[in-house]
């Protein structure tokens, strides 16, 4: 139908879509309803991946996801849990947050953290997999050609914890000010911080995460969980952190109050993680 | 486009614009007034219903997703299951409960949050204030009349436990 209608809009939880129609915004002269698709309210683990089709709302990751109890899948629940209110989560998807590619979109973070595939889905050519760095290419823009479907994301579940936390004005239906995913991948010793809403799309924090993934080397710590880091490491880790958005003054927040925020954000993720990987003994 | 769907029990049809929300569709097509239209962009919750069992925001379901599924709305709960009298004769317990408490002001806001809080209790007989605060964030008073409206979920909770402990 997509090959057929290139321009055709598609709608599923509609959080995004009905907006700019109930607005005047968007006038689609068709619109193709994906919210009933099989395929693409199915997720699955397996071999230590996570396929999770566009169309498993916010509601159920909490629920079905967080069921599994994986500190590694934490931060998407967290993501989740956090996305507007009861009703939005209910309606709601990842395929909406990578779709609309606001770089507010909450689970974006996570799964650049988890450096996940987004799977794309055309009649003519079938499926094909694009690394979240490349599909997101600036605000609300993305690397999906007119006739294709986003069908889900597709990640390998890193051994490790991990934490997603935003700042915004209340706790609610909020457009977040600054969004943070941190996650440590055991197996790999890497450590890995996105950013969310202080750039133009997704931003990781390359020198943060060496820097990190370096001082846990130094410290033994990837071995010896017990073993912490030093408070001047923490700062130097979250000052990087800061160093790495590109935020915007705009009406929710200042270009200086978001890389405020990105600093406090990430000073304390990585005190969360190092706490959690030490009671429950080295992460996952 | 016409839309067919079960509305509070009942196949009901309704011929709407194509890009036209379950919302309007209740309220223009149907005469279903009780769900409220205000920001249209799922920020308040006065439209909030359930659509296969879920609370959503029907302003952000497009009507034509609502074919073939089951929509239920404020009107179903006037039951009379709340026991009272006269003109509140018809009420739900919740609704009871909202009248008893003082948590109605301008009343605008008060179906979506009757919708919100029978949805909670179903759910969740007996819910920490914090769990009240978190299942209706997504529903605004603009008369900021939130203690009452707390007050008077956990009304509706303790009265529905001496019901069924």
């Amino acid at each position: 139908m997509k090959a057929h209608r290139p321009e055709a809009v598609p709608i599923a939880g509609g959080t995004d879509v009905m907006v700019a129609v109930n607005f005047d915004v968007l006038r689609p002269s068709a619109m193709i309803d994906v919210s009933s698709l099989p395929e693409l309210r199915a997720w699955e683990r397996s071999n230590g991946t996570v396929r999770l089709g566009a169309g498993v709302t916010y509601a159920r990751i909490v629920r079905e996801l967080g069921g599994l109890d994986d500190p590694a899948l934490a931060p998407l629940v967290q993501a989740s849990r956090s996305v507007g209110s009861p009703q939005i989560r209910n309606r709601g998807t990842v395929g909406g947050n990578l779709g609309t590619a606001s770089p507010a979109g909450d689970a974006l973070p996570v799964l650049a953290c988890y450096e996940a595939d987004v799977v794309l889905a055309s009649a003519e050519r079938g499926e094909r997999r694009l690394p979240l760095s490349e599909y997101l290419v600036g605000v609300k823009r993305t690397a999906a050609q007119p006739d294709e479907l986003i069908a889900g994301a597709e990640w390998r579940v890193p051994r490790g914890v991990g934490s997603f936390s935003k700042i915004g004005t209340r706790n609610a239906m909020v457009i977040a000010v600054a969004g943070l995913c941190l996650t440590l991948d055991e197996d790999r010793r890497e450590v890995r911080v996105a950013l969310g809403s202080v750039g133009p799309t997704v931003l990781r924090a390359t020198d943060a995460e060496s820097l990190a993934a370096r001082a846990l080397s130094e410290a033994g710590a990837w071995d010896e969980a017990a073993a912490g880091l030093a408070d001047d490491v923490v700062a130097e880790f979250a000052e990087r952190v800061a160093g790495a958005a590109r935020p915007i003054d705009d009406v929710r927040g200042s270009a200086a109050y978001r890389r405020h925020a990105c600093r406090v954000l990430a000073a304390r993720a990585l005190r969360w993680a190092l706490s959690d990987r030490s009671s429950n003994g080295k992460g996952a | 486009m016409l839309i067919r769907a079960r509305v509070n029990g009942e196949w009901r049809e309704a011929d709407v614009w194509e890009g036209s929300s379950l919302l309007a569709m209740l309220r223009d097509g149907l005469g279903l007034y009780g769900s409220k239209n205000a920001c249209e962009q799922g920020e308040c919750g006065s439209c909030s219903v359930w659509l296969d069992g879920d609370v959503v925001c029907s302003c952000l379901v497009l009507a034509a997703q609502a074919e073939g599924r089951e929509v239920r709305t404020v009107e179903a709960l006037s039951d009379g299951s709340g026991g009272g009298t006269g003109r509140e004769r018809d009420l739900h317990p919740v609704q009871r409960a909202f009248v008893d408490a003082g948590a109605v002001q301008c009343g605008f806001c008060t179906p979506g949050l009757i919708v919100a809080v029978t949805d909670l209790l179903d759910r969740d007989p007996s819910p920490s204030e914090l769990e009240v605060r978190e299942a209706l964030s997504g529903n605004l008073c603009r008369c900021t009349g939130y203690q009452k409206i707390l007050d008077a979920v956990a009304l509706a909770a303790e009265r529905r436990r001496e019901v069924s402990p």
